[in-house]
């Protein structure tokens, strides 16, 4: 049987996940809005979109099939479980051993091809080439990202992304090169999968540069609302995975509840900061042409091939 | 009765259907009604007999048919087994559907399709119980012919009757590579019984002769580059139930032969037999699936997607070949238990798509991409059921095609521990390859299903589409609950693929499994890696209701109806859609140096712009083409010695009776 503890640890990622998951959107633009010199929107403000959204009816297109109602509600489902697989407070999680760092990658590109489904149901110019572009940015990243992923299960002699993590925390202090390598091109799928500059930039309404937007252009109310928070669930689990694979001090163990309260401090504190960089990172950059983004991409799977080899030949 | 004896009889049962078929030739309702369902009974019964003689021991038989003293020996093991289960389950599911697909006055009668359609049928499931060279060449060969004749169903059409031929050629030039690896395999010993063979000791380069020639007379049956052009060609030009037997189920004969040659009949194996095999995977893999990505025609779409597959086979039977020839034994059965896995569930996924194209032909007449759109509306359907078809071929967890890809990237995962430093270092590179090749099947099949099914119709006549048949439904029903079934419930299967590698290679991954839970699949240890599809669906099902419960009690559910709002522009058409070029263009473009492009593009000033594009292969121009033409050339020059004069002719045959006189005398 779960024992108590892992129960506990379980259901407290999760609710921390769908809770503070908008938080960390709100805080990344309020960064950004500092950094580059605009009056910042509150923190809450995430929470405020999202509680009008819901409050709005939801306006469907009437060539809609029900794939295009399903989808929200699938992508937020798939994004549910990801953050409940990801450890980020404990690496005690009973859902762990359900799905493994592979079935992982799979559960993005689940969510991945039915959004793009739902946005060619409607058959609008903008809803198939934001799906065009989706599933482009995404064959070149899910395999970079899993050769990510393979670096460390390769360290750690598992694919289980909870038993990485226990793994990596708890061992004596050591640098490993394939590791900073894996995470140069993690940070980069991240930046894509996540839509952010220098890929794609939330922010923008532009027709002709939008790319996670074109997907969701036909949506409204409820549906909006859902894919919205499902989009802060995912960045928020992208930075948590991150955190994890590569800071993974102050993570609980199995069997430890007083490490959990040391825990969330430390995650909070991990996550601000990261958000500082990701808003730096789209400060300093420049959102490039869509053309340029297969050879960004190709730079991560790269990285993330000679991260593998470099494990492989100098076994570190 | 032993099983055999029950196997021979139903695929007796075949072949009476089929002269049955004769019978009533062009009586269409009367095949349709009667004969192609009890088929597809017969299909149920020899998968249900294939599963229970695959626990039990092997059975052998000999049948008083063919030459003299040479009757034919059948054997059924687990390996043969395993594969009448797969032709079995899948045979049912495209009998059924064929029964409410084949109609009046599509070329061929309906009752010779019938004939040829079953004879198919039997002369697989015959080809993997041989168990003589002579009886697996004849049966090797009523598959190819009956299959070529069922291709050409509708022969009235050029382009049908040219992929034919072309099909039958490389099936012929593959058969003669089969041939000449049983004369190495039989050892000068002039007894071509399989139990011979298994018994002979090669010497390595005897060994590897037949193993190559086994690769290449397999690997044109399978698709496997260069070898894969009539792949293309020949599916898409059958009719679709005969597209997906033959994508679904013959290539897998193919696999059959190249692991019943390389594990059972040859007893060691090489390492670089290994590397060959996943170096030929990798390049077919890669290859098929950026060819299926910039397809317009919805089956040739469907068939480089089944060279891709063939492709990723062949790479889990190469490195399954790699650990055992290295006496890593758990590790081959790890790799070859995710091929096996694959065999079936690309059996069930690819079938059910090609079906699904032969629904959406007979609704709308149309198998080009660019004129179909918007479908689910018209075929709700055949559009749910394709759809699961779609993610399973996607490898998306839960379902039956993310189980195969996750075993043979955790066999991957192993490859570190081999002995040999060349290979550690390449194996990564094609881990990320298959990474990638998975992900870019993902790209091609959304395409497919969103080019069809979704967005608005691209043609007019599209709006009066019908829904498949109910006989339609029930064979879609069967194949796609087969995907759902092998996806949620691996750990029984693996008990099954478990004796096959048993019998290969001595050892299997089941009981590993089974002391791991039946919830969890774990083919190692728990702490390496595990998956549960159970409980992922169960969490994200659990996930998609609560939010749907909550959504719904928190907030008002209103919803509205009206005209799409695409920022705001109001004049849309159907033509403003992504259309199938469009969609395959990021690919086209970067992935440009593998494929052969003519693109003819409107000025801007032409009256009636024309955009026109052709995506065509390498290979045929720098392999087959020079080849083609060199043959033309030796036989133009053979010809020559035809004067159509009988004097000549006598003048020739006068000669040759001189030179053999002169040879007699000098001896």
């Amino acid at each position: 049987m779960i024992p108590l503890s892992g129960f506990v640890s379980q259901l407290l990622e999760i609710i921390l996940a769908l809770a503070f998951a908008p938080l960390l959107t709100g805080w990344v633009n309020q960064c950004r809005a500092w950094l580059q010199n605009r009056s910042a929107p509150g923190l809450l403000q995430p929470y405020r979109a999202l509680h009008k959204l819901f409050n709005k009816e939801s306006v469907v297109a009437e060539s809609a099939s029900p794939i295009f109602r399903i989808a929200p509600y699938i992508v937020f489902g798939c994004m549910a479980l990801v953050c409940a697989i990801a450890p980020t407070l404990s690496t005690d999680l009973p859902l762990a051993p359900a799905a493994d760092t592979i079935a992982l990658v799979g559960l993005f590109a689940l969510a991945r091809v039915f959004i793009s489904l739902a946005a060619m149901d409607i058959g609008t110019s903008f809803g198939t080439l934001g799906a065009r572009r989706e599933m482009l940015i995404g064959f070149l990243a899910e395999p970079a990202l899993l050769m990510v992923l393979f670096s460390a299960s390769l360290i750690t002699q598992s694919t289980s992304l909870a038993n990485i993590v226990e793994t990596l925390a708890h061992q004596p202090f050591a640098i490993y090169p394939s590791l900073a390598v894996a995470g140069v091109a993690f940070t980069f799928v991240a930046l894509a999968e996540n839509a952010r500059v220098p890929v794609d930039n939330p922010a923008t309404h532009l027709e002709l540069t939008m790319i996670h937007e074109a997907l969701i252009l036909e949506y409204s109310g409820r549906h909006l609302a859902l894919i919205e928070w499902a989009a802060a669930l995912k960045l928020f689990a992208y930075s948590c995975i991150g955190l994890a694979l590569f800071f993974p001090w102050g993570i609980a163990g199995a069997g430890t509840p007083l490490a959990m309260i040391v825990a969330i401090p430390v995650l909070l504190a991990k996550l601000a900061i990261g958000g500082v960089l990701l808003a730096l990172i789209e400060t300093i950059n420049a959102k490039m042409r869509l053309f340029r983004v297969p050879e960004f991409l190709a730079t991560a799977f790269l990285l993330a091939v000679i991260a593998l080899l470099v494990h492989v030949l100098l076994g570190a | 009765m032993a099983h055999l004896d029950w196997i021979l009889v139903l695929v007796g049962g075949w072949l009476g259907l089929g002269l049955l078929g004769i019978l009533a030739l062009r009586h269409t309702d009367f095949v349709a009604r009667v004969l192609f369902p009890a088929g597809a009974a017969i299909a149920l019964g020899l998968a249900a007999i294939a599963l229970s003689a695959l626990f039990d021991d092997p059975e052998t038989a000999v049948l008083p048919l063919g030459l003299p003293n040479l009757p034919f020996h059948l054997r059924l093991d687990g390996l043969s087994a395993y594969f009448l289960l797969v032709i079995g389950a899948a045979g049912a599911g495209i009998s059924v559907f064929a029964a409410g697909y084949f109609r009046q006055g599509e070329g061929t009668p309906p009752g010779l399709l019938c004939l040829e359609y079953h004879v198919f049928l039997a002369s697989m499931a015959l080809v993997v119980l041989a168990d003589d060279a002579y009886a697996f060449m004849v049966m090797w060969e009523t598959m190819a012919l009956s299959s070529f004749f069922l291709v050409t169903a509708n022969h009235r059409v050029p382009a049908i009757r040219q992929a034919g031929f072309l099909y039958l050629l490389v099936a012929h030039i593959g058969a003669i590579a089969i041939l000449l690896c049983f004369g190495v395999l039989q050892a000068n010993t002039g007894d071509y019984s399989f139990a011979n063979m298994r018994a002979q000791s090669l010497s390595p380069l005897w060994a590897s002769a037949a193993f190559l020639l086994a690769t290449f007379g397999f690997g044109a049956k399978a698709g496997i580059l260069p070898l894969h052009v009539w792949l293309p060609e020949a599916h898409p030009a059958a009719p679709s139930p005969v597209s997906a037997l033959m994508s679904g189920v013959m290539l897998k004969t193919a696999i059959y032969g190249i692991l019943r040659i390389g594990f059972d009949l040859l007893n060691a194996q090489l390492w670089w037999w290994g590397a060959l095999l996943l170096a030929l995977g990798l390049a077919t893999a890669l290859f098929g699936v950026v060819f299926s990505a910039v397809q317009t025609d919805m089956k040739r779409l469907l068939a480089y997607s089944s060279i891709e597959n063939i492709g990723l086979l062949f790479v889990g039977i190469g490195l399954g070949v790699l650990f055992n020839a290295y006496g890593m034994h758990a590790l081959s059965a790890l790799a070859l238990t995710a091929a096996l896995y694959h065999v079936i569930s690309h059996a069930f996924f690819k079938s059910l798509l090609f079906l699904g194209t032969g629904s959406v032909l007979h609704a709308t007449g149309e198998r080009s991409l660019g004129k179909l759109g918007g479908l689910m509306r018209r075929m709700p359907w055949v559009g749910w059921l394709v759809l699961i078809g779609v993610l399973a071929s996607s490898g998306l967890p839960p379902l039956s095609g993310f189980v195969a890809e996750w075993l043979l990237l955790q066999s991957f995962l192993f490859t570190t521990e081999l002995p040999n430093s060349f290979l550690n270092m390449l194996v990564p590179v094609v881990a990320a390859a298959i990474a990638l090749v998975a992900a870019l099947a993902g790209y091609a099949m959304v395409k497919f299903f969103g080019v069809i099914f979704l967005g608005q119709p691209r043609e007019a006549k599209l709006a009066e589409a019908q829904d498949a048949s109910l006989l339609e439904r029930a064979g879609l029903i069967w194949l796609a609950s087969g995907c759902v079934v092998l996806g949620l419930f691996p750990v029984p299967l693996i008990g099954a693929i478990d004796r096959v590698t048993q019998l290969l290679i001595g050892t299997g991954i089941a009981s590993t499994v089974r002391n791991n839970g039946w919830l969890l699949l774990a083919p190692t240890t728990l702490e390496r890696a595990s998956y549960s599809p159970l409980i992922f669906l169960a969490v994200t099902c659990l996930a998609v209701l609560l939010a749907v419960l909550l959504v719904h009690r928190l907030y008002h559910g209103r919803v509205r109806f009206a005209p799409p709002w695409d920022c705001g522009y109001p004049a849309q058409t159907a033509r403003m859609q992504d259309t199938a070029e469009g969609f395959g263009q990021p690919i086209r473009q970067i992935f440009e140096p593998f494929i052969r492009m003519r693109r003819e593009l409107p000025s801007p000033f032409d009256e009636k712009p024309i955009y026109h594009v052709r995506i065509e292969d390498h290979l045929w121009h720098w392999l087959y083409l020079p080849i083609a033409r060199t043959t033309e050339r030796f036989a133009r020059l053979v010809g020559r010695l035809q004067q159509g004069r009988i004097a000549i002719y006598l003048l020739y045959s006068f000669l040759t009776l001189l030179v053999l006189l002169l040879v007699v005398v000098a001896k």
